[in-house]
């Protein structure tokens, strides 16, 4: 119980700071950050890459194989399309 | 080897601050870029007996997948494949929570229930499960009606919500049966009906909720997608997804807020809907002294005009204008007019939709203006062009009943002229009449966007 203490401990803190660093956006960067944080929700594929681990039954492995697939196209795809946003940002700063 | 989390946890933290200025917003995606490699890289090297044949095929084909929807998917959908990757996201977080289930040795064991892990637990697997299954299908919902599908709602009013209801007593009732049970054979059977429920509840929370609404609900899945990450990091009890997972979570319901705020609406209000389904005119039969005008007149319009302000809406978008839009904005500024956009915040599909498709084309951020920066503007204006915007330009909004009642509009039917550029006079997104058409001031241009600007573009060139 003590440990999931500071799990939630851990949660309340960083959604507080989550709610800190984006009080003020500039409605230019509204879809950049959307999607940019989108991929970072792709960060679930760390928990299922744990769950893939030698010995466990079928059904687990194909579970795990099936979250990992698609928390990467989550990472890949989130990560590529928000370059690519950025990058047509860019080209007039010069 | 542990501190390599704590490094991708500051990248992450880094990365979204980056991310909210323009200065420095690329490098803030190469910073989450670089924590996500550094997370991917630790959890193999500190895991023990990895799978490598699932690890290595898993990433090879969701990362090809995702880079062939990132590379393929034109501009115009640009909305539709932010909201499906978002699916994607949820769906992970739900297989993580079933698939922990399965490897745990102890709730595989007879006679141990998921409740005796402890409280936290015990709320956390059916809460990833069903926050990532309803981000999953809402997100799928969504895009379809981002893509032009019409979903509607089989149900109505009260009956409506008691379905929604029902369906969330049901997942609660199979999450307490989950945590009781100490079958897991039961066990397998509660998380199967509950992945079904939350399924379902996703489908029919998304469908009611008006395409105007749509970067409401996009950004709250965004939001939804970063709970149920951190959830799973409950589930897995991986600190560094409950952080990453809430700062996504938070982000998400700022943005959120900020959509909602530019609406005048209240979530609450977007989420329970209705709006766009109700309210639809009857076509041009509800209009009385419509004028049309042909790109021809509007280029003598806007060689004699010294200010004009383009309104950019959906309809850009659609008819992937916003080349052309630029094209003629430059030939009215060589000739020494005042050009300037006016972006609405909840123009498009998804917040900030109009800002992305012009930047583009390249048109220039100073030439890009603000709701509140520049409606005091509008009555010193000579021409204003609205491009495939109704909603957010409809003066109905200033009425004290109404659909679209006390939103903040964009004042267009104040300058001296207005030009609507609309392919036919079919309701807006949000299904309403729009007075604005009716005023004196105001001309159509019943045209593709695209066609209607190579029209005023090829007249202005000829005009002089």
């Amino acid at each position: 119980m003590a440990a999931y203490f500071e799990y939630i401990f851990i949660f309340a803190i960083a959604a507080l700071l989550g709610f800190e660093l984006i009080t003020k956006v500039p409605p230019t960067l509204h879809t950049p950050l959307m999607s940019g944080s989108n991929a970072i929700s792709g960060i679930t594929i760390v928990g299922a890459i744990a769950c893939a681990r030698l010995g466990e039954g079928f059904l687990s492995q194909a579970l795990a194989f099936l979250a990992i697939a698609f928390a990467s196209i989550n990472v890949v795809g989130g990560y590529l399309v928000t370059d690519r946003m950025l990058a047509s940002f860019k080209k007039k700063e010069k | 080897m542990v501190y390599l989390y704590l490094l991708a946890t500051l990248l992450f933290v880094f990365g979204i601050k980056r991310l909210t200025s323009v200065k420095t917003c690329r490098q803030g995606n190469r910073l989450s870029e670089l924590g996500m490699f550094c997370a991917v890289v630790t959890v193999v090297l500190i895991g023990t007996n990895v799978n490598w044949a699932v690890v290595v095929a898993g990433i090879l084909v969701g990362g090809a997948a995702g880079l062939l929807i990132a590379k393929r998917t034109p501009t115009t959908q640009m909305p539709e494949m932010v909201a499906a990757l978002n699916g994607f996201g949820g769906a992970a977080s739900a297989l993580v929570a079933m698939a922990t289930l399965l490897i745990d040795d102890r709730v595989q064991q007879t006679g141990f229930a998921l409740g005796d892990l402890g409280i936290v637990p015990a709320i956390a697997f059916p809460a990833t499960i069903v926050v990532g299954m309803v981000t999953l299908t809402g997100s799928f919902v969504a895009y379809g009606k981002l893509s032009g599908k019409k979903l509607s709602h089989p149900l109505q009013g009260a009956q409506r919500h008691a379905l929604h209801a029902g369906l969330g007593a049901a997942a609660i009732a199979l999450a307490v049966w989950m945590a009781l049970t100490g079958n897991h054979v039961m066990t397998t059977v509660a998380v199967v009906l509950l992945a079904a429920a939350a399924a379902v509840l996703g489908v029919f929370l998304v469908m009611p909720i008006g395409g105007a609404d749509m970067p409401v609900v996009v950004s709250l899945l965004n939001s939804y997608s970063g709970v149920a990450a951190a959830f799973a990091g409950f589930v897995t009890r991986e600190p560094l997804l409950i952080v990453t997972g809430a700062l996504v979570g938070a982000s998400g319901l700022i943005l959120t807020q900020i959509m909602c705020k530019a609406m005048n609406r209240s979530l609450g209000n977007v989420l329970l809907g209705g709006m766009g389904e109700e309210a639809v005119a009857k076509d041009a039969k509800d209009y009385k002294s419509i004028k049309s005008t042909t790109p021809e007149e509007v280029a003598m319009l806007l060689d004699a005009a010294s200010s004009v302000i383009f309104v950019p809406g959906y309809g850009l978008a659609v008819a992937q204008a916003q080349h052309v839009v630029r094209e003629l904005a430059d030939l009215l500024q060589k000739r020494g007019c005042n050009v300037r956009y006016a972006i609405h915040p909840v123009a498009g599909r998804m917040p900030g939709h109009m800002n992305v498709l012009l930047a583009e084309s390249d048109v220039p951020y100073d030439q890009l203006w603000e709701m509140d920066r520049i409606n005091a503007d509008f009555k010193n204006t000579d021409v204003v062009i609205v491009v495939g915007a109704n909603d957010v330009v409809n003066p109905a909004a200033r009425e004290p009943t109404g659909p679209i009642a006390g939103m903040p509009i964009l004042d267009v039917d104040q300058a001296r002229t207005v030009i609507v550029i609309k392919r036919s006079l079919s309701p807006g997104y949000a299904g309403i009449k729009n007075p604005l058409f009716d005023l004196d001031n105001c001309l159509m241009v019943f045209l593709d966007a695209k066609e209607a600007l190579e029209g005023m573009v090829k007249e202005v060139k000829e005009l002089r």
